[in-house]
């Protein structure tokens, strides 16, 4: 299955990727209508690691475990994975018990802007389709798409 | 800083479009932006802009444009903001006006004020993409006697080539003024083009030694990263006796660009200004200039063409009938708008003259002299486009050295400010946070776009004309008119007035 990597020798830690992901998952047509969105709704689904100035960044987002844990520990059946092998959460089955973002060892879980329930890339299936946005506009080929 | 100077540039921003995902803060090096939580809103000091266009280019709402400052002072022609400004900068610094890039003066451009023929009727145009369209050249002496041996057959005595698919290549620049993805970016480049690309005085990194054979050394004033492996590593040796951008003066690289590696490749101290003296201190003369050239030919066995580089100054065409006879086998000469990591500001603005003259000149004398075939000739300073290496091949160059125009297509976007080592687009810098942001996958990739388009362009001029091969262009000044031009130009330049038959 096609996945998303980072390639941390070539992350600049523009955070671009996050502000694109937030956009994918707005429904707006536009980004610059983000303008208004309040600093606690800001909840990208990929995140940067090193702050300002690290030596080092490297945007993380789900990796679809073969062996995914945090469908294992999902309480209510919300996640699951698809025939392909990329984990995907329902969430109408949701209930926010966030066991899944305590059991993720890479941090890539985490709970939607509402804190009604978590959130987890799903590779841009679930909202623009196509290309995922974060590869799409990483400025310096630092994210790729592609099967390992 | 001075406060005596208002901002050249100021940061507009539309406030509509602007989400502060503060990505422009992140991206400036300058620290001109700032998110202010206070205000709730981005914020920017233009005063320390140096207008390099990273922060608009990365604007996802497109948010961002920086205009010239509109600030004005009493208006004088006599005395220019700039020349005003520098006085400032001078009377607080007491030093060195430094400038980067090429000469940004208004001075003629002659290549703009010269055109290029085409067939119509008594010959036909030839379709470069139905037709063979030879532009494949090769660089280095080619008047050796012919011998044979005793049976008859043909000795092949040919000094050693350059041979390249495109007349076009990378010029010098050093590692160490430009960044280590520049340099793999160039040589990647250089590597499935088949060209070459120039090392600069800067030695070669260790990692770039698989590119060797795309790689000319060079060897300049200051020897900077010379050593025997250095020298058999490369396709040819280039001595840098000059720089279009700064001639008769040497180099200077400040000491915050010598990194570790830097310092390593140099074999020079780290942190320490690296200065490259004017003049090769060997060097007063033309046999001077044949030691030098034999003692590296005898160091790699006769196997590698040697370049000389020379700025394009008054004696030119002297200086280049000196060179042919030292024995070098290619010459370079490079125009006064040749860029330039660092320059003193008078220098680079005021001295040497335009290549096309200069090449003009250096053909002609040759020619005249009968020794035109003992060397090639590479014209260098402001290539701009494939139409420039067109004329510059029909004034009497071989090949064409491209620099600015290489770094433009990594992204450099002119902002002049590579002596300040905080270049944002990761080329002029040795800042590892920096270098980062020029992905070398995606650098060569944009070179190797640009050469080719300006082949299929060079190609479809020169099918215009009817011709076929670069070789037919060479030199073939009848080719070319020139438009607004004086009769000293003309005579000069030799060619045409437009208008006038052949």
């Amino acid at each position: 299955m096609k996945r998303i990597y980072v390639n941390e020798s070539r992350c600049i830690g523009c955070r671009l990727c996050e502000w694109e992901c937030v956009f994918a998952n707005s429904g707006l047509d536009a980004m610059f209508k983000l303008k208004d969105l309040a600093a606690e709704n800001f909840a990208p689904r990929i995140r940067v690691e090193g702050g300002e100035k690290a030596e080092l960044n490297f945007a993380v987002n789900c990796r679809h475990c073969e062996k995914a844990i945090c469908v294992q520990s999902c309480i209510a059946g919300a996640l699951s994975k698809t025939g392909e092998g990329m984990v995907v959460i329902d969430d109408k089955k949701c209930v926010g018990c966030f066991t899944c973002v305590l059991v993720c060892p890479f941090g890539a879980i985490m709970p939607r802007a509402d804190g009604k329930a978590a959130q987890k890339c799903m590779l841009c299936t679930d909202n623009i389709k196509g290309e995922p946005n974060c590869v799409k506009y990483c400025p310096n080929g630092a994210i790729v798409f592609e099967e390992r | 800083m001075d406060t005596f100077i208002p901002a050249e540039y100021e940061i507009q921003r539309n406030y509509d479009l602007c989400i502060s995902c503060r990505v422009c803060e992140r991206q400036c090096s300058n620290e001109v932006h700032k998110y202010d939580p206070d205000l709730k809103k981005m914020i920017a000091d233009t005063q320390k802009c140096v207008n390099c266009h990273r922060c608009v280019c990365l604007c996802p709402t497109h948010a961002l444009k920086v205009v010239k400052n509109q600030d004005t002072y009493r208006q004088n022609v006599n005395w220019s903001v700039q020349t005003m400004n520098e006085i400032y900068r001078q009377a607080n610094s007491g030093g060195v006006l430094l400038s980067s890039m090429g000469n940004p003066n208004d001075y003629p451009v002659y290549f703009n004020k010269i055109l290029v023929n085409a067939s119509q009727v008594t010959n036909p145009p030839i379709d470069p993409l139905r037709e063979p369209m030879e532009t494949v050249v090769y660089l280095g002496k080619k008047d050796v006697e012919l011998k044979r041996d005793i049976n008859g057959r043909l000795v092949d005595n040919l000094p050693p080539q350059l041979k390249l698919s495109v007349p076009i290549m990378f010029s010098a620049m050093s590692y160490g003024s430009i960044s280590y993805n520049a340099h793999e970016s160039l040589a990647r480049a250089a590597e499935e083009l088949g060209i070459y690309y120039n090392t600069g005085e800067g030695g070669l990194h260790k990692d770039f030694y698989k590119y060797s054979k795309n790689t000319i050394v060079q060897v300049a004033s200051g020897r900077f990263g010379v050593h025997a492996d250095y020298l058999a590593a490369a396709a040819a040796i280039e001595i840098k006796m000059g720089q279009g951008a700064k001639p008769g003066i040497g180099g200077h690289l400040p000491g915050m660009k010598i990194s570790d590696e830097v310092s390593e490749t140099r074999m020079i101290p780290k942190g320490i200004d690296a200065i490259s003296p004017a003049p090769h201190h060997d060097i007063y003369s033309i046999e001077d200039l044949r030691q030098l050239i034999y003692t590296l030919k005898e160091a790699t066995a006769y196997q590698k063409p040697v370049i000389v580089k020379v700025a394009a100054v008054h004696n030119v065409a002297a200086i280049a009938s000196g060179i042919a006879r030292s024995g070098a086998d290619i010459i370079a000469v490079d125009g006064f708008r040749g860029g330039t990591g660092a320059a003193p500001t008078r220098i680079r603005d005021n001295v040497g003259i335009p290549i096309e003259l200069a090449l003009a000149q250096v053909d002609e004398r040759l020619r005249q002299e009968g020794i035109r075939d003992s060397v090639s000739v590479i014209a260098a300073g402001s290539i701009h486009s494939a139409a420039d290496v067109v004329k510059a091949i029909a004034l009497g160059a071989d090949a064409c050295y491209i620099g600015t125009a290489a770094l433009l297509a990594l992204g450099c976007h002119l902002c002049r400010s590579c002596h300040t080592g905080k270049c944002n687009w990761g080329i002029a810098t040795q800042r590892p946070d920096l270098v980062k942001r020029l992905n070398p996958d995606i650098g060569y990739k944009r070179l190797v776009n640009l050469i080719t388009s300006w082949e299929h362009e060079i190609q479809e001029m020169m099918g215009g004309m009817g011709i076929n091969s670069i070789e037919a262009l060479k030199g073939n000044r009848l080719m070319l008119r020139g438009v607004g031009l004086n009769e000293t130009e003309l005579k000069i330049l030799g060619i045409h007035h437009a208008g006038e038959a052949m």
